[in-house]
């Protein structure tokens, strides 16, 4: 059951034996291939498919009727469009953002309820997690289109183009900082140039992703959260509106490439 | 009076350069601020308010037109402090370790005396004996075989990780000393660790 654990140990416990950082590389490589036909996110995507379909709050009723930006309950292809404009709440938001909308409008949970959890721990499942990862799969193999056509859209797109520039904090760093170039990396791990479409694409369209190191799915929400921890910044407030801003300046150069979530990374 | 004035006048000009910002970019500004809410409030203070150089790098996206590129450097020049001691070089086994460490003023980081890294191996080839390092910076193996050890260059490389805007306008490196990560001893370890002939990185 636990296998994913399982071989994660055996890399982890192979990588010290290992010399140049290429041959690391490899071996990454190798197991993300041994794992390519079992994705261990495949269990949050049935979680998450459970809990779509379940009744649940106040309202007891199912988010089957949520819409998601292509009208009520039709989730095929919609996390390809996303961001994107909601006239209905008059913002511009990601999948999560809009998961937590439906849970308050449909089922009556409250705000804070629905964005409860957001992030699982050990011994705590997201719900958010399950339902992103079984949203996100109903997309797979289709290109990303999210729209910058709304003038929120393409407003978000500008907000969101001056905060990954926007240095700050004891170490003077912004997104920029280490997703400014290609090629680089921050000790082993590659770092994707995010104006660049070439790995803007490869990135972007594999969110949410099971993360080896981790053991569990994180969402891209948790992603920018992650960021702004290494980036001395405080926490990143859950669906916040510089959140999904961010999303959309990311989703400009993302736009095309081919969806395949979730995904397996380090 | 005048004087004043004119005091006011020039200050508000020095204001209008370091926040050069269209209505759109204050809203970016509005939008950052009401995006950290949750968490600690100093934390969130001190990335709010940038100082002139984070405001000016921001706004020039790292790429300063060159009189601006020139005050920062003059600026941030002013800022070196050297310890009091006049000794730059420290201990280059203690250096290994501050190069290694990321620990600190992350929000996760709560034991305010144990001392912050430098994470240096994040972005920088230093040791070869760490293979696992970044690229973001550039290789600084055999730094001190290549360049020496005197005082000059004990001078520059201190300075260079006291403040790296001091010499670099929108340098992508933190200014560990300026900023207060870390103590000037600890940079003279650092020091130590690229330019000692012990060290090996000179190996």
């Amino acid at each position: 059951m636990r296998i994913d654990r399982v071989l994660a140990g055996v890399l982890a416990a192979m990588l010290p034996c290992l010399s140049p950082a290429q041959d690391t590389q490899k071996e990454i490589e190798r197991y993300r291939q041994m794992l390519a036909e079992g994705n261990p996110a495949d269990l949050w995507e049935a979680r998450g498919e459970g809990l779509w379909k379940a009744r649940r709050g106040p309202k007891n009723v199912s988010l089957e009727q949520c819409d998601l930006g292509l009208g009520a309950g039709i989730v095929k292809g919609a996390y390809a469009r996303l961001p994107r404009y909601f006239p209905d709440t008059d913002r511009v938001q990601d999948v999560e953002s809009r998961l937590a909308t439906c849970r308050v409008t449909l089922q009556g949970f409250k705000q804070e309820e629905a964005m409860r959890n957001p992030f699982s721990a050990p011994g705590r499942h997201s719900d958010m997690e399950a339902l992103a990862s079984y949203v996100a799969a109903e997309s797979k193999g289709m290109k990303l289109d999210a729209p910058i056509r709304h003038p929120k859209e393409i407003e978000a797109f500008r907000i969101g183009e001056q905060l990954f520039h926007r240095r700050a904090g004891p170490h003077d760093f912004a997104c920029v900082s280490c997703h400014g170039e290609t090629g680089k990396r921050i000790r082993l791990q590659e770092l994707p140039k995010l104006s660049d479409p070439g790995d803007a694409q490869k990135i972007f369209t594999t969110w949410p992703a099971y993360r080896v190191s981790q053991g569990t799915v994180r969402t891209m929400q948790h992603r920018l959260y992650d960021c702004y921890w290494q980036m001395r910044h405080p926490q990143m407030d859950y669906t916040s509106e510089a959140s999904v801003a961010l999303m959309v300046y990311m989703a400009k150069f993302a736009n095309g490439g081919t969806i395949n979530a979730p995904g397996l990374k380090r | 009076m005048k004087t004043i004035l004119s005091l006011t006048v020039a200050a508000g000009l020095i204001a209008g350069c370091v926040t050069q910002l269209s209505d759109g970019g204050q809203r970016a500004e509005q939008v950052f601020r009401e995006s950290f809410t949750h968490g600690n409030r100093q934390m969130a203070a001190r990335v709010e308010q940038q100082d002139e150089v984070q405001a000016l790098c921001s706004l020039y996206r790292n790429e300063p037109p060159r009189e601006i590129a020139a005050r920062i450097e003059q600026s941030q020049a002013a800022t070196l402090r050297y310890p009091a001691s006049g000794k730059l070089m420290g201990d280059w086994r203690q250096g290994e370790k501050i190069a290694q460490d990321g620990y600190g003023l992350r929000f996760t980081d709560p034991d305010a005396k144990r001392p912050n890294g430098g994470a240096c191996y994040n972005c920088h080839q230093i040791a070869p004996q760490e293979i696992s390092f970044g690229t973001i910076g550039p290789s600084l193996y055999r730094f001190g075989k290549l360049r020496g050890q005197g005082e000059a260059v004990q001078k520059y490389v201190y300075g260079k990780i006291y403040n790296p805007e001091s010499s670099l306008a929108c340098s992508n490196m933190p200014r560990f000393g300026h900023n207060g990560v870390l103590t000037g001893e600890q940079i003279t370890h650092l020091v130590a660790l690229l330019l000692d002939p012990d060290s090996p990185v000179n190996k």
